[in-house]
Parts: C-alpha cells; structure tokens; sequence
C-alpha cells in the first residue's frame, strides 16, 4: 500500500520531536560500520560471480575526430582474449545528474581526449589490460588548430542571467565597492573506489552491480543506453565507494559491463583504471568570475554582481550554477547575476560535490573580505548587516535560517577578535600567522522518493529502497527514522539499500537524500502508526510506541501483539510539491580558518578551522558531523591543492592521478570543530531537515583564502593557493 | 603490464648476467611496477633481485655502507645514519610514505624515472620513452619540471629526495658489472644530464648492478633537508635543498648543498660551497649563492616559479643554520 | 614456499604479473584489500606483510612466497573486532568505507612503528623516541587518502587506541 505526502504548506507538527523512542538525533554509531572496519562490506566489483570475465575500457588517444577502424584481430591471438566490444550504444561519457536517459552515445565520434572507445574483454584481469593497449586503432583527429581547447579563447553562450536595477549605476553611487577577478582551477571528484560494475544477463533479466549514486535515475539511463525495459534490469549499489558527484549518472564502465555480458552471455567485471577515472568522468569546470559588490556607509550592500564565466563539452547540458547562493544570500536591490558558457573540447565537466557553491561561494567570500577591509568593517559584522529579510530578487520569505546564529556562535567558539583587523600582525618562527572567516550556503531540494517499511511479526522492522549509502550515513539516519517513529530500539531496525527492486528513493546527490528519502520512511512509518491505531481501536496521535511497546490512553500493550500474525507494510511517498516555489530554501553557516604561510616557501598550513552549520534537523549527530568536516576538508583542498592541468596543445587532463591531482592528506587537515545549530525547517520537510552533504564545502576555501591575506598579506584572487602564487602575491 | 619472464637472482654473478642479456632487476618495486602497469617500462625478463645479500647497513671505516636492498625505512632508521647523516635520514623521510619507504631500496630509490606527466602516459610524445618522438611537457603544462641543465630534447626532473642528501654527503656507489668487477662512481657523477640522450638517467650500462652506497666518514655540521612541496605530506618536491653546513667562529666553515625537483639530476655546484666557505653569513652572500646556483636557470611557463622558490628556499636552509635572521 | 594469508597458505599464481593485491581480492576472495589508484597513490590497498606495512598493489604475488601476509580480515573480524576498529566505529573513522580496511592496516602498524622509534618527518629530534603527537599521527598516515574527508575522526580514532596502548 502506498502512502503519498505531498509538501503543500509547512509541516509545522515537528512530529518526530513528539516521538518517544529518543534516538532521533542521536549520535548512534553507524550500522553499516562493522562491516566497513572488518573488510566485510561489499563493493560494485567485489562479488564473487562465477565466470566472471574481466574487460578493460579503450580511450581515444587523440582529441576530436573519428574512430576508423578497431582491429580486433590485432589482439585476437592474445592468451585469454575473449571479445573487442565495439557497440554503438556504448556511451562517450556519464550521464549527468538526474538525466533519466542515456549520455552520448557511438563512441567511434570522439569528443575529447581519453573518451571511451571499446571494451576488451578476456579471461582474468592482467590479460584484458593488456590486451586493451595493444588493441590497434584507426583514427582520422582533427587538426588541432580548429579544436577549441582554451575557454578563455573561445566565444561564450549566456546560459542565465538575473538582472535587477542598474548594477553599474549602484557601483558608481556606491560608497564601498570592489570590483574583482577570480579564476578558480577545475576539480576532480576522485572518489576513492574507481567506478566498476558487474554485469550479468540470464537471458531475459541483467542484474548489475555498480557503483552509483542514483539508481533511481542510473536503472532509466542503462535501459535507455541498452534499449531494455527497465523491468529486465535490476542495479545494485549496496556500498559506495565514495561519490560526490562522479557517480550521479550511470558512467561507461557499466554499460560496457552491460553490452558484454549480454553479447557474452556470460558475467562481466569492468573496474577503470585510476587513469581513466580522471580522464573519462566528470570534471568540475574551471570558472572565472567577476565580483561587483557596493555599500553604503554603513556598508549594507546596494550592487551585487556576479558574474561566472564556465566550459563544458559541446551539446553537454550542464551548466555549473556558480551563481546558485548569491541568488539569495545577501541583499543588495541592484543585481547583476550571469553565467556565461564556453564550449571546448575537454573532458565532460559536470556534478562535482556542491556543483556552483563550491567555487561559487569561496570567490564570493573572498570579495567580501576585501570589501569589509575597504569599508573598514569586521567581516562578520559585514555579513551580518547583509543577511536580508526576504529574498532578494524574488520577495519570498525564507523557510528557516540560521545564518546569523551560526556568525555569532562561530565566531564565539573559534575566539574570533572583532578588532580591527591588518594583515602580517602575528609570527611564529619562519610563519604568518592569520585568520579568516566566510559564510556557507548551499540551496536546498527535495526529490520524490519511496521508501517501503515493513514491520515483522517479530517486532523488528525493515526498511527498503533503492536510496544509496554513499559514505553520508543513510544506513544511520533511516534506521533512526524508523525506529523513532515505530518506538524501536536501533538495533531492531534493518535497513536495506541500493536495489533497485525496492522502491524509489531520491538517490545521493544534490545533499537532498536524507531530507527526501527520510521523509519517505516517515511517511510509510506514519501509515503503519495508522495502522497500529487502528487495530487498538485509538487514534495515531494518541498513539505513543516506544521500546517495542505501544501506549494509549494509559494503555499499554506490546507492539508484537498487536502486530500479531499480520505484519505490516507500507510504502511511504514523498512528493515535494509546489511549496519550494514559495519560500527559499537553504542551509547556512559560517567558517573561520586559522592559517600558517611561511614566509620563505609560501607555503600554507591550515591549523585550525570551525564550521558552524544550520541544516534543520539533524538526524544524527555523528554522521551529520562527519558531512560537515568532510565538505571542511575539500574546503582546504579546493583552497590550497586541488587542480586539474589540462594540455594546452590537445586538450588532455596531464595529472591524471591521485599522485598530481593533490587530494588532501592527513598532515593537511587539522582537528576540524563543528557546531551543529538547532533548527527546524518545516518548509524543508515533513522531518524538518534540510541537505548537508555539500554544505561544509560552500564557502570554506574563502576563509582560508581570507586567513592567508590575514596571515602575510598576500591577496590572491586564484584558487588553489599554491606556494607559488602565494609567494608571487607576497609583498616583500 | 605486458607478459614477461620472472626469475629469482640466486648469485650477483647469476643476475649480473641475466641482466646483460636485458633482464631488469625488480627489488622494491615501487618504481618499476608503477611503470610496467602504464608500459611505460616493458621489461621481457623481470629478475627479482630480493633474495641477494645486498640489504646490510654496515660500518665501513669511519663512513657507512648501505646496501643495495636495504629499504628506504632501514636507511632512515638506522642508528648511525640518524646521528652522522641526518640529511638522509631527513630526506627519506621526506620522501613518499611509510608504506612506499618501507618497500623501496637504496638502488631502486637511485634510479627511480621521472614522475613528468608526459613520460607516464604513452599516448604522448616523450623523448625519454621514446626517443625521438618528441617532448611533450616543453609545449604543455612543464609544472614538475627542470629549470637547471634542460636540453631541447627534455626537462624532466628527478623525482627522489634520497639521492639529493647523498650528494650533499658525496656518496660513492659501488656497481658491479658481469665479470664481478666492482666499480666505484662517486654519487655526484652517477645520474645524466637528458642532453641528446634523455633515454639514460644514470651511466649505470646493461649488465651493471648497484651493490651498495657508502657514505663518507661524517662531516660535523648541522643537517637540513627543506623540502616545498603542494601538500604537507606525500608529494614530490617543488624544489627541495639538502644541507650540511657548519660554523666557526662566525664564519662559514664547511658547506654541502645539493637540491631537489630543479633538474634531470639532484643539482650539486662546487661553486655554492665555495662561496659560501669562510664567509661571514648574511642574507646578501646567501643571495650570492643562489646567484650561483641559478646563474644557467631557465623556466618553461609553469615552471618559472623554481627560480625564486629555488632562491628563497636555499635562503630560508642558510638562515637556519646559521642563525642569520631574516 | 607457499605464502600465508592469514595464517592459510596460499599457491602462489601462476600468472607473475598478478599483484598482491589483485591475488588477494580475487584468487583468494579477500577483498577488504582495496584497489583505489594501482599505483601507490591511495594507500587503499595497505596490508602487513611479516607485519610491515605496504602498498599490496605495488609489488607482485609471485614475490612473496613464504611470507606472512595479514589483511583487515586477519586483524578482526564482526565478532572480534581490534581495538581499532572499534575505535573508528565509534570515533566515525569513515565515511563511505573504501579506504578503511587501508587505513586501520596502516594505524596498525603505525603504532607498532612509533613503539620502536622510528622516526618520521614531523619528527623533531631524530635520537629521541618520537611523541604519539597529533602531528605524528598525521603524518604517518599521510600514505592513507580518505576522499570523504574523515581525517579529523581517524586521528581521533587511532589517538583514543594509542593512548590506551602507551
């Protein structure tokens, strides 16, 4: 039975608050994390499938053109060989996020540098990967002097513009403005397990193991891409390895895994290389902006421009909405918000963890910085005299908001000094030593989901859905969710995720897995509640369920009796409706960075950092925090490290692994602090919680960006901060 | 990683034949299999090495003999090592992670390729790999590379921090060839300029087995090895100076510098040291040497910025030593 | 010689260009061993062999006949877990789990190393017995990447263990 909830007006019941079980919340340890400490928890490429065959992907080793010939019988002979598939339907790329149908496909046309061409299959591992680089090719590129590569060369599209009063007029009135370039470097995902996937076809049903974020959207892409209906696919995604972003859309591992096993008839592993990873997914685009930000006297913003030029692949849809918070984060009536788009042939760019925010928000942060030394304010007290009361463009009110709250304790925790402030004022040693802050923000959504909870006649539940664990703690908060609402001890609840034979959820990704698959499990929950108030002849919210027992007008009774032989199962349905149009919705924060830069080397050493983050509810301490600190740590690698160097001849990404492409290491990342602010957002969710997978990202970069200019007065405006644009930046 | 041979050396007369008839010898690994997965290196007879008695770390006279096998972490850790050589000690630890440390050896360590992006990716021209195929880093992104002792052919760096410390401590590797002669080639003459030969790294020829690296009799002095690198741990260096550096009376009384990521080989002058010895330190002479080290310096782009950093960073390892404040 | 897996011998594979890693995922079905990069990037792949850590992708099955190679499955099981692994359940020393088994195998013998003294970069006095310091820690890990961000609570996690070892 189905249960459909559809967001019409703020849930303002609160009524998990008003459950008795008292483990929403919680800081309970996760439950899938015995298995992830013992080695036990099985991922996309680790079942033990009988014939398994290995294949390895083919890349394009030339930038744009066609494909000619694929000389299968060059590796024919080859120990082990099987098969060159070479399938039209093969995809050129992943998907993006959310798309439903298949990416690109005939991989003969090659678009960029390194994009899949074929599949070789063979007997065991070593033999397919050899066999892949010795497969010959035949190829007509391009001249490479017709190839757009150089985004800052090429004529761009406008994509979206919101333009309200006279921008350039407010900056002349203005009596504090800046006008600022930044440029920022495009970013990898690097999930730490490579995309991989195990395909095997009966003749009839093909069931793929694969490691996806959404397989809500990815079971659409693949039955597009194979031209099957989705009834004869069934994807699982039990364990993620890590996502953020690279696994939102189905990818070309898995539909070559697909096309094999059933070509082959038999089962079929494709794990890409680390290489290929870098080269084939999603890259986050580089992006240049300009900041246009005026003040009056007392530093109220009047003109807020800004302005983001990106790249992608031609016909790639994807625009990375760098914009998406300066919609609604300060006010300022005079506005000038604009994305320009730059078509050039390198690697897709697309979802990267917090797409838009995360470059979007570092930039703006770092305008806001040099705009509060001009009018000769402490950054705080800028934002805080910016923080508007309605949205600023459209006149809405906002659903809920900590931002102030999460300003004031920040700055309370971290011993922020609202003093003036100077940079190069404090050394140790060889170091600058300085602070920074910035605020985080990151637009809220909800998707539909269906999750199915069923209660056992032995008085435990389980929970069902396609919905995904990506490292977010779906596992924990659903398992919570349902044991809140049903009165269960935690540990009587199971949770099963990643088939796509459960129902619906809103996959991982966009940070609204938790709010909207969490709210399915509420619904279905509320429905057996229903159910259980029926049988004792009360109504739901006289009903009180905790411990396995349910009480009722001073009545009370063991839940397993009143389930008796009947179990119950219900599915929970989600929709969220029309109320996001009418209140803006997101989640807030505010970092402060302490940082080291020496003053030989330019090196940077964050030492210290807070986030203090309102998110509506939060589900479970643990969890929640470790999403803050996680999105803390690429702050310091979108800050200092991170890079993606693309050739400039023919357009290939050259640090192609994770040996170039500096991902932070534990040296690199202090003890992080976090403040989980109280709050509930009952336009959110009918759980009152908002997204915070992404939201530790969405601004941090900036206050280390700002921390380093505190430190020894090198302002930069280019991410990262490497030592030696910093030492290049350093007055002398 | 193309199909090859795998043998185990039982004798270094065994392996030093098997290798002048183009066997490659395998120890650590870490290196060689790194390449083989990319058929960067496609070795037809991969001779394993391990079980020779190449591994001690022994007395020899007043200065130390390191074996060919002993692993990076046995070097770093040693008890002299740790007093008379600490700029080994530093580098290697400086140097990659524990787990790659703990696997990689002396004579591998000496030998490890370039990490240029373009000698790793076989769909690109490098004249390293592929001699005569071109450069590929000089037109595209030359980040990691050389601004010291480049040719029109390559500007490859090496990548090591090991073999930078021995330069500073003027080490000798021994070599033995197929007829078990044992050569002596003093450190500082082991590694290649790319010149017209970008191919060959070092003077070692087919057949040649490193035995061991001995190590002077210690020089007193303080030991620094800076190394700047992108993150504070597990990258290769931007530039990295190996210093022995000892004061009398004022002046500068023994200098050994030797530096990391600026060129094909670690980069050692005589001329630094001398004119830096029997100086009066101050940040004028410290710009004097850098003067001298960079005096043929030429940066690519990306690279440009080793210059500076090179100058500053020698700077920062003179200040230290000898308490000049900056 | 055969090579023992936790404790069970193992037929080294006859393919020598196998690496350790892939033997231990795929002939021998243990894959708690991780492969994140194949080239000693990641340190996902970290196993014990003769009780030292390495990276497992980059050395070749065929080379250790007659050693003693222990995975995150021979360090503890659901049942029997280490004192680290309950460590990084409580301290949520992880994230999406990828590079946990790596990490714990490489804590493991990252406390065994600082009992003994070796040094490391973050080292000050190479003679003295190094500190169980944050710094310490992070630095001897620093061979472990973690994506999902979980630094903060490792160290928690390994710091909570240490204490408890010294």
């Amino acid at each position: 039975m189905s249960h459909v909830f559809e967001m019409q007006k703020p849930d303002e019941r609160n009524r998990l608050d008003a459950m008795k079980q008292g483990v929403i919340g919680q800081p309970m340890d996760r439950p899938d994390g015995i298995a992830k400490v013992t080695g036990t928890a099985t991922y996309a490429a680790e079942y033990a499938i009988k014939g398994c065959a290995e294949g390895v992907l083919v890349t394009a080793p030339f930038t744009r053109g066609r494909v000619t010939r694929i000389d299968a019988g060059s590796i024919t002979g080859m120990p082990g060989v099987i098969r060159v598939i070479d399938d039209a339907r093969l995809i050129t790329r992943s998907a993006q996020a959310a798309a439903g149908e298949a990416p690109d496909q005939g991989p003969l046309t090659v678009h960029y540098f390194g994009q899949p061409i074929a599949l070789v299959v063979a007997e065991r591992f070593e033999q397919a990967r050899d066999a892949a680089m010795a497969l010959k090719i035949e190829f007509d590129a391009d001249d490479l002097s017709d190839v757009p590569l150089d985004p800052a060369a090429v004529e761009t599209e406008l994509i979206e513009t919101t333009a309200q009063g006279d921008l350039e007029q407010a900056m002349k009135d203005a009596v504090h403005s800046v006008d600022l370039t930044f440029t920022t470097e495009g970013h990898a995902s690097a999930a730490m397990e490579p995309h991989a996937a195990i395909a095997e076809w009966d003749g009839e049903q093909l069931t793929v193991h694969a490691s996806l974020q959404m397989p809500n959207y990815n079971i659409s892409e693949l039955a597009d891409c194979l031209g099957l209906e989705e009834d004869k696919i069934r994807c699982l995604s039990r364990y993620v390895g890590g996502g953020f972003g690279s696994k939102l859309g189905i990818s070309p591992e898995a539909v070559a895994a697909a096309i094999a096993a059933m070509e082959l008839n038999r089962p079929v592993r494709v794990v890409m290389s680390r290489q290929q990873v870098f080269q084939t997914i999603m890259r986050r685009t580089e992006t240049e902006q300009r900041l246009r930000l005026g003040t009056d006297a007392d530093g109220r913003l009047t003109a807020f421009g800004h302005e983001a030029r990106i790249s992608n692949l031609p016909n790639e849809e994807y625009t990375e909405p760098v914009v998406q918070s300066s919609q609604l984060l300060y006010g300022g009536e005079h506005r000038l918000l604009q994305i320009e788009l730059a078509r050039i042939h390198c690697m897709t760019a697309g979802s990267v963890r917090g797409p838009g925010e995360a470059v979007g928000m570092p930039v703006l942060e770092a305008a806001m910085d040099e705009l509060a030394e001009q009018a000769g304010l402490d950054p705080v007290e800028l934002r805080l005299r910016n923080i508007p009361d309605k949205h600023p463009v459209k006149g809405i009110p906002y659903s809920s908001r900590k931002l102030a709250e999460c300003l004031e304790q920040g700055a309370a925790r971290f011993g922020w000094d609202r003093g003036p402030r100077k940079p190069r004022q404090h050394r140790e040693g060889e170091w600058w030593i300085g602070t920074g802050m910035a605020s985080a923000a990151r637009a809220h959504s909800v998707r539909p989901a269906q999750a199915r909870v069923t209660l056992h006649v032995d008085g435990t539940a389980l929970v069902e859905t396609d919905m995904t664990d990506i490292g977010t703690g779906t596992y924990a908060i659903l398992t919570q969710i349902a044991a809140e609402m049903l009165g269960l001890d935690p540990a009587n609840v199971r949770v099963d995720l990643g088939d796509t034979r459960h129902p619906r959820g809103a996959g991982s990704g966009g940070s609204w897995g938790a709010a909207s698959t969490g709210s399915a499990v509420f619904v279905a929950c509320e429905a057996i509640r229903e159910q259980l108030a029926e049988r004792l002849g009360t109504s739901e919210s006289a009903l009180d369920l905790a411990d396995g027992s349910c009480t009722s007008g001073g009545s009370k009774k063991s839940l397993r009796d009143v389930i008796g032989n009947r179990e119950i199962s219900r599915i929970g349905h989600f929709k969220p409706g029309e109320l996001q149009e009418k209140y803006a919705a997101a989640s807030f924060g505010a970092f402060f960075a302490e940082v080291a830069v020496n003053e030989w080397t330019g090196e940077a050493r964050v030492r210290r950092m807070l986030g203090a983050f309102g998110f509506g509810r939060v589900l479970n301490a643990k969890t929640a925090r470790s999403q803050c600190i996680g999105g803390m740590t690429w702050c310091i690698g979108a800050a200092l490290t991170e890079s993606l160097l693309f050739d400039p001849v023919d357009g290939h990404l050259v640090n192609c692994d994770l040996a170039e492409y500096h991902v932070p290491v534990h040296r690199d990342v202090p003890h992080l602090e976090t403040i989980l602010v109280e709050e509930r957002d009952p336009v959110a969710s009918p759980i009152q919680a908002k997204g915070v997978g992404e939201l530790g990202i969405c601004g941090g970069a900036g206050a280390i960006a700002n921390a380093i200019y505190n430190a020894c007065g090198a302002r930069l405006r280019t991410f990262p901060m490497t030592p030696d644009k910093i030492l290049a930046a350093m007055p002398e | 990683m193309k199909p090859f041979d795998y043998q185990r050396a039982e004798r270094l007369e065994h392996a030093a034949q098997l290798m002048s008839d183009g066997a490659t010898a395998i120890a650590g690994g870490t290196n060689l299999l790194d390449l083989m997965k990319l058929q960067v290196e496609t070795p037809r007879t991969l001779l394993d090495v391990n079980k020779l008695p190449m591994a001690s770390i022994e007395d020899d006279g007043s200065g130390l003999r390191i074996g060919a096998l002993a692993t990076n972490t046995a070097t770093a850790v040693h008890p002299r090592v740790k007093a008379d050589y600490a700029v080994l000690s530093r580098a290697i630890l400086a140097g990659a992670t524990q787990q790659l440390r703990n696997k990689a050896t002396t004579a591998g360590n000496l030998c490890q390729r370039t990490r240029c992006y373009y000698f790793t990716n076989i769909d690109q021209p490098c004249n390293k790999r592929e001699p005569g195929t071109g450069c590929g880093a000089i037109k595209g992104i030359a980040r990691l590379h050389a601004v010291l002792g480049t040719s029109d052919q390559c500007i490859a760096t090496y990548p090591g921090d090991m073999a930078v410390a021995m330069y500073a401590l003027n080490a000798v590797v021994h070599i033995a060839n197929p007829s078990g002669a044992v050569r002596s080639v003093p450190v500082r003459e082991f590694h290649r300029l790319p010149g017209h030969q970008p191919e060959k790294d070092n003077v070692l020829e087919p057949g040649d087995i490193i035995t061991g690296v001995i190590l002077p009799a210690p020089v007193s002095g303080t030991h620094i090895y800076r190394k700047v690198r992108e993150r504070s741990s597990y990258a290769f260096a931007m530039c990295s100076v190996a210093a022995i550096v000892r004061m009398e009376e004022g002046r500068i009384a023994h200098a050994s510098l030797a530096f990391g990521g600026l060129a094909h080989k670690p980069w050692y002058d005589p001329q630094i040291e001398q004119s830096l010895v029997g100086e009066a330190p101050s940040l004028a002479l410290f710009d004097y040497a850098a003067d001298v080290l960079l005096k043929t310096a030429r940066g690519y782009g990306e690279n440009d910025f080793k210059i500076p950093l090179a100058r500053r960073t020698l700077a920062a390892v003179l200040c230290e030593v000898t308490g000049v404040d900056a | 010689m055969p090579m023992s897996v936790n404790g069970e011998d193992q037929k080294l594979p006859a393919d020598p260009r196998t690496s350790l890693l892939d033997f231990l995922r795929h002939a021998v079905g243990l894959t708690g061993t991780k492969k994140g990069c194949d080239h000693g990037q990641c340190g996902a792949c970290t196993v014990l062999v003769n009780g030292t850590r390495i990276n497992s992708c980059l050395t070749l099955a065929v080379m250790h006949d007659g050693d003693e190679i222990t995975t995150i499955e021979g360090l503890g099981t659901p049942a029997t877990m280490s004192a680290l692994q309950q460590a990084f359940v409580k301290h949520d020393g992880y994230q999406c789990g990828y590079c946990t088994p790596g990490q714990i195998c490489s804590a493991t013998a990252m406390l065994q190393e600082i009992a003994a003294g070796w040094p490391s970069d973050a080292t000050d006095d190479l003679l003295a017995k190094p500190k169980l310091s944050g710094e310490e820690i992070r630095e001897r890990m620093s061979g472990n990447l973690c994506r999902c961000g979980a630094y903060s609570n490792i160290v928690a996690a390994i710091t909570e263990v240490a204490g408890n070892v010294s």
